[in-house]
This record gives structure tokens, C-alpha cells and sequence, in this order.
């Protein structure tokens, strides 16, 4: 039995040796992990491939660990053995941690380095700035975002005289009720658990103006606080949504239910949704055959001005503990995804879009935002670059355990929905209880200083 | 007199048990130990150095209500799914006992749910139990609302209690049917031909002679409630609606693993083997002298 056992692993390696071709040899090999899993997860291997193709001294090899949440655990555990990949993608969840590690090569270093120049204004301001220090440098390189978007439906929209989305919540809420009076069952269709209400705190806050955290939302430092709960127009946004979902007009959707809130959406259930301009492809491809639909941006709530929506999604970092040529593949491979061409094939295979002006500027002049399938996802560039250039108002959140924060808003937000709490005394108690969680993540690092 | 073979240095006895305590060692001790460090201190997740903060972490756990809702309901899902998986299991072995139609099938099928995994099982009855797809849709289509576990946390109490019972009821009737089939045949059948009914045979006869095992399912069952139940809360409830299904292993779990808390996590999971620790003493020490195993 043992020898048996012995000789079937002396073939498997025998395999293993002799199925990698000796050319292979003298490539820098680096791997790269990330987090997307099924589509996109293919899409990203596609990129890889291009790459390798495209030169003969590097090759990269992908990974995907399933999610964002086990790709990044699996990175700390593999740092922590000295195992760690070369290149790791971090979602704006854990981006605060690994900036406070020091367990990185900084982006902007490593491609000064490696003898590329590159053109860091040539990034969104709303997405480079979600990702850069408070001094405006980039540790990262932002690879897939995305920001949130409303879609609706248009032929249910035709049905109540209308030809286009809300442009604020009130002319929403009149949408919804009439969407009801014409026999829709579910003319808003959300989510609040702790994936989900991203698109309804956080995107809220961020299109109108409105902080969510003081010190710039903790760019300026781990003592800032959670201050949404005392914006009297979240507070009646919250307020109006639960009136809405008490009236069956905004209606709850998840996998618990059965059915999520993309997929009564693309089935034709749900009449209006906010998610991510990722998602824009999938819905494309499961959308219920011959149903108009469309996309635009976040609505505002009353007169408040439109300011930039935050970016979401996940950045790349290179970490330390490699070779010279290691990094010499990582900048190349950086230097590859930054191509025009590859921004255009990367934004038509997922929803995800360009990251760099020039990238914009390249699927425009191919005509992409004009075709079918694709029409509408200049509004999330749109939506990212709303504020006016001199706006002060920050482009993202720098936030210690953001995931449990959110949890902490999710747990409000189903108090408020679910078991008939109190709107004020639920967002206050959730923002408390964020606080401590931020006090602890800011004990953690205490000999750490913020860049 | 009497002839004993007996090791005459203790190096060769120690040989012996060298390479199961270096097992016990790597995979129990030192996590462990490992654990209880992180428990006094604030870990830095990537590994950047931590801070000695002695019983902060606990006092912080232990002072705020949402915890000790967390332990509560851990108790409570405890309780319940042992007392479910027992319940059925015992049920089902006696009848199997019985040689119905059938048995020989039901030895060998009933223990193919404890080889499934968590999460395949969450996913499952995840989809069994949605109250708008799943096949337990037509309860809501006779009466209206009755039935949500997205809306209504004692429903999705109910629903992970349900779940995790049945990956357990499997367990425990093959421990449960060895041991009813244990016993001597003959005591059966004299009770029976002195008239008794089935009924007073398996309260007179055959209970009292399993209670060595009826005790130590009892003790495996409550443990790995507590332990066992993450990945069905994870995929199922992920501890909500509103916390409904916040059990306290799934804290740890969320706490440490996506939110990179490894400190408060350490801490919980110390507080967590503590309170199994308590319950079994407690066990041990109140159930067990009921307990006859000769």
C-alpha cells in the first residue's frame, strides 16, 4: 500500500518536472492574487495571458483566492511566512491596514525605480484620490473600480409617463409610488446587509457633499470620528426609505429571500436598483429578453449640489521581500494593464471602467460608449468626476475596519427596517459603536504614523 | 507470581508518546498559546508588532451588551440543536433497532449528512428555506408572511438550529445504534415474554443501558455547537437579520477574519473555550453521576 502510494507520487512529480517546458526556465516568474472570483476571475486570467504573450522574460502567474476577504487573509498569512506574492490586490476594505504595515514596495517608487515614468495625473482625481496618501502619492495602483449607479427599467418607467430616472430622491419617491399604482410589486428593490449599504450611507453621503467621518473621512488622521449620523439629510433620506419599504414601494432582496436585488432587476421584478457600474455587464447578458433598461447617476437629495461619487472596487500593491527582477516583471506588468488598449478590452469584458484619462479618452474615440451594450457606462465617469476641480471635499474614506463599520451600520439599518427601531437612536448607536471600533483600530497602530 | 512486561527506562516510554504530543503541540498548543498572547495585546494584522493591554480586550467584550446577546444565543442555539439531534437521532436508531423494513439502508445512508460541508449544507437549505424561491415557498403561499428567515430573526434562528440538527442527527444515530445494538438480545426478549410493550422496554431496559453514550453525545453535541456552526451562520444569515443569528463563533470568525480584529478575536475565543470548559465540567460533574456504565 505505502510503496504503491509512493510511486504514484514520484509519477506526480515526474509530471510535474517534465510538463514545464524548459524555456520556462530562464523566465522572472512573479505571482500576482487576487480576490474576483467566476467572470471576472477568467477576465483577469485573460489579462495575465495577454501579458505573458506580449514578452519573453517575464511571466506572471495569476490566482484568483475566491474573494476579497480570503485573498487578503491569504496574503497576511503568506507575508507573515514569508511566502507572500509579489503583487496583491487589496479592496478599499483593507486598503488602511496594509498602507499602515509598511509591508509594501510604494507604487510611485517602485515605477521611479524601475525607470518608467509615469503620468499619475493621468488617473481620475475621484479614484486616485481614494487610493493616494493625504500628500496626494500613490502606494497603489487602482485596477478594478467602479462606483455606484441607478438602474432602472425603462419600460415600466413609459408605463408611468416618463422618460427618464430621478434625478433626487423626491422626484424618486413620486416615481415609486406611481410604479406601485400601475401594479409593480417592487418598484425599488435593495439590500441591507453589510455588502450592500455601501451604495446607501456611504455613495449618499459622498453625492452630496456631506462627511462621513471627521479629519476628511480619517485622511488626516486615525483619531477621526463618524459624524454621518448627525447629517440631518441622511437622517431623512433613511427616514423616507423607510416609509417607502413600510408602504411595499422599496421592497428587500437577497439571497436569503431568494432572489437578489440584481437578479429581480434583470428578471424584470424589481423596477429600480443602485448598484455597482460593474454589474452593468452581467445584467446586460441576464436581463430578461426585449426589457429596455438604463443607467444614471446616484440621485441627489433635494437642492443639494452633485459632488463626485466615491470609487469602489480594489487596488493593486506590490510587497516587499522580493528580487530586483521580481520588481523589474511587477513595473512591466503595471506598465502593460496601463495601456489604452488594454483599458478598452478590460472595460468591455467587465463593467469595471477605465482608470486613467487617456484610457477614457481611447474607448471614446473607438466608439465604445456608443455601442448597444455599452452605452451608459460613461455615467459612472461622469459620477466619479461630478465636483468641481477646486472641490475640498474628500474623495474617499480612510477608515480603520471599515468592514466591521459598515457591519455596524448594516446591524442599524435592519434594526430600522426590520424591527421598527428608531431612525436617529439606531444611526447614533451605530455610529457609536463604529467610533470604538475606530479607537481600537487607532490603539493597534499607535506607533504608526499615517501618510 | 504474577508476570508484567514493563519498560524499564522511561526514555523508551517517552519515545513512544514523543511524536503524538509533538502533534499535539503544533496544532493545539501552540495556536493556543499563540491565541492566548493575542489575547492580552493588539496585534497588528500584517504583522507590524503589537501592544501589551492586558485585560483590555476582555473587559472591553464583557461590558457591552451586544456580547453577551451573542453568548445568550449561542446558549440558546446550543441547546436547542443538541437537543433536536439527540432527540431524533435516538428516535431514529430505536426504530432502526427494531429491524424495520429497511434498516440495513438506513445504518449506512444516515451518516452521509456529517461528510458534507458546512458551507455546501448552508447553501443548501439556504435555498430549502427561502421564503420566496425555495421549496418552502408554499408555506408563505397558504398563509402570507408567515414564514421569512430574511426578515424575521426567529425564523432564521430557527432555520440555522435546523441545519445544523441535521448534520448531526447522522452523528449521533450511528453512535446511538451500536450502542442499543450492544445490548444483550436476551434482556429484550425475557422483558418481552414477562409481557412488557416496547414502549416500557426502551424506558426500563434499553435507555439506562446507554447512558454512557447518551453522555457523551451530549458532551460532543454541545461542543460543537458552540464550535461547529460558523460556516451555516456564514452562508445562511451571515448573523443577521439585525443580529438574529449573531452566535458567538461566528464573531470570532468575522471579527478576525474579515475584519482583521485578531486581538478581539483571540480574546472571544478564550471566553468561548472557557464557557465549553465550564459546561462540561458542569456536565461532568451533575449528568455523569446519573450516568452507570457497567
Amino acid at each position: 500500500m505505502q510503496a504503491k502510494l509512493l510511486g504514484a507520487l514520484g509519477a506526480l512529480l515526474a509530471t510535474a518536472f517534465l510538463a514545464g517546458p524548459a524555456s520556462a526556465a530562464d523566465k522572472t516568474k512573479i505571482d500576482f492574487w487576487f480576490g474576483n472570483s467566476g467572470d471576472i476571475a477568467k477576465r483577469v486570467q485573460e489579462q495575465c495571458d495577454r501579458f505573458n504573450q506580449s514578452q519573453a522574460e517575464y511571466e506572471v502567474i495569476c490566482t484568483s483566492q475566491g474573494t476579497y476577504d480570503a485573498s487578503l487573509q491569504n496574503t497576511i498569512a503568506a507575508f507573515r511566512a514569508n511566502k507572500q506574492p509579489t503583487i496583491a490586490q487589496v479592496s478599499d476594505a483593507g486598503t488602511l491596514d496594509i498602507m499602515l504595515s509598511g509591508a509594501y514596495y510604494p507604487a510611485n517608487k517602485l515605477m521611479k525605480d524601475m525607470g518608467y515614468d509615469v503620468d499619475w495625473k493621468d488617473y481620475f482625481s475621484g479614484i486616485s484620490g481614494y487610493y493616494a496618501t493625504s500628500k496626494g502619492e500613490m502606494y497603489s495602483f487602482p485596477f478594478n473600480s467602479s462606483t455606484a449607479l441607478l438602474y432602472w427599467n425603462k419600460d415600466a418607467f413609459a408605463k408611468i409617463g416618463k422618460d427618464h430616472a430621478p434625478t433626487t430622491w423626491q422626484e424618486a419617491g413620486e416615481d415609486l409610488k406611481k410604479l406601485k399604482d400601475a401594479g409593480y410589486a417592487c418598484p425599488l428593490g435593495f439590500d441591507i446587509s453589510n455588502n450592500e449599504v455601501w451604495q446607501f450611507v456611504e455613495q449618499f453621503e459622498a453625492v452630496n457633499g456631506e462627511a462621513m467621518a471627521t479629519k476628511r473621512n480619517g485622511f488626516e488622521g486615525l483619531d477621526a470620528e463618524l459624524i454621518y449620523n448627525k447629517n440631518p439629510l441622511l437622517v431623512s433620506y433613511i427616514k423616507d426609505l423607510k416609509t417607502w419599504y413600510d408602504a411595499k414601494l422599496a421592497v428587500i432582496k437577497n439571497k436569503a429571500v431568494g432572489q437578489t436585488f440584481i437578479e429581480a432587476f434583470a428578471a424584470g421584478d424589481c423596477q429600480m436598483i443602485l448598484t455597482s457600474v460593474g454589474d452593468h455587464g452581467n445584467i446586460g447578458r441576464t436581463a430578461k429578453p426585449g426589457m429596455n433598461w438604463s443607467v444614471s447617476m446616484l440621485p441627489t437629495y433635494a437642492d443639494a449640489k452633485r459632488h463626485s461619487s466615491f470609487v469602489g472596487g480594489a487596488s493593486l500593491w506590490v510587497l516587499k521581500g522580493h528580487s530586483e527582477p521580481e520588481y523589474k516583471a511587477a513595473a512591466a506588468f503595471f506598465n502593460f494593464i496601463a495601456k489604452p488598449e488594454e483599458a478598452l478590452t478590460w472595460s468591455t469584458v467587465t463593467g469595471y471602467i477605465p482608470v486613467r484619462n487617456s484610457g477614457f479618452e481611447y474607448l471614446k474615440s473607438q466608439g465604445f460608449y456608443d455601442k448597444a451594450p455599452y452605452t451608459g457606462r460613461e455615467l459612472a465617469i461622469q459620477s466619479l468626476t461630478a465636483s468641481p476641480a477646486d472641490d475640498t471635499a474628500p474623495k474617499g474614506m480612510r477608515l480603520g475596519g471599515l468592514l466591521q463599520v459598515r457591519t455596524e451600520i448594516a446591524n442599524g439599518l435592519q434594526a430600522i427596517f426590520i424591527n421598527n427601531a428608531d431612525v436617529q437612536a439606531s444611526l447614533d448607536s451605530a455610529a457609536d459603536r463604529g467610533n470604538q471600533i475606530l479607537r481600537r483600530f487607532q490603539q493597534t497602530y499607535k506607533n504608526v504614523q499615517l501618510p | 507470581m504474577e508476570k508484567r512486561v514493563t519498560f524499564s527506562s522511561t526514555i523508551t516510554g517517552l519515545l513512544f508518546v514523543v511524536p503524538m504530543l509533538l502533534l499535539i503541540f503544533v496544532f493545539f498548543y501552540w495556536p493556543s498559546a499563540q491565541a492566548l498572547y493575542w489575547a492580552f495585546t493588539l496585534e497588528q494584522p500584517w504583522g507590524g508588532g503589537n501592544r501589551w493591554v492586558g485585560f483590555d480586550n476582555f473587559s472591553q467584550l464583557l461590558s457591552d451588551p451586544v456580547y453577551w446577546g451573542a453568548i445568550g444565543r449561542s446558549m440558546m442555539f446550543g441547546l436547542s440543536s443538541t437537543a433536536i439531534a439527540m432527540g431524533l437521532a435516538l428516535i431514529l436508531a430505536l426504530l432502526t433497532d427494531r429491524e424495520l423494513r429497511g434498516h440495513k439502508i438506513y445504518r449506512s445512508v444516515f451518516i452521509w449528512p456529517y461528510a458534507i460541508a458546512a458551507p455546501a449544507l448552508g447553501l443548501a437549505f439556504r435555498f430549502i428555506l427561502a421564503p420566496e424561491a425555495g421549496l418552502l415557498s408554499i408555506i408563505n403561499q397558504v398563509w402570507p408572511g408567515l414564514w421569512n428567515p430574511a426578515l424575521d430573526g426567529k425564523d432564521a434562528m430557527i432555520a440555522v438550529i435546523v441545519a445544523f440538527s441535521w448534520k448531526y442527527i447522522g452523528y449521533n444515530f450511528i453512535f446511538f445504534l451500536s450502542a442499543l445494538q450492544g445490548i444483550p438480545r436476551s434482556l429484550t426478549e425475557a422483558a418481552a415474554m414477562d409481557g412488557s410493550g416496547p414502549m416500557r422496554r426502551i424506558l426500563d431496559i434499553q435507555l439506562p443501558l446507554v447512558t454512557p453514550t447518551l453522555f457523551f453525545l451530549l458532551v460532543i453535541n454541545i461542543t460543537e455547537s458552540f464550535q461547529d456552526s460558523f460556516g451555516i451562520v456564514d452562508i445562511m444569515t451571515q448573523g443577521g437579520p439585525a443580529r438574529a443569528t449573531e452566535l458567538m463563533v461566528y464573531k470570532i470568525y468575522f471579527d478576525g477574519f474579515k475584519g482583521l480584529d485578531y486581538s478581539g478575536a483571540a480574546a472571544q475565543s478564550i471566553i468561548l473555550m472557557l464557557l465549553v470548559i465550564i459546561l462540561t465540567i458542569f456536565q461532568f460533574r451533575f449528568i455523569e453521576r446519573r450516568v452507570h456504565y457497567k
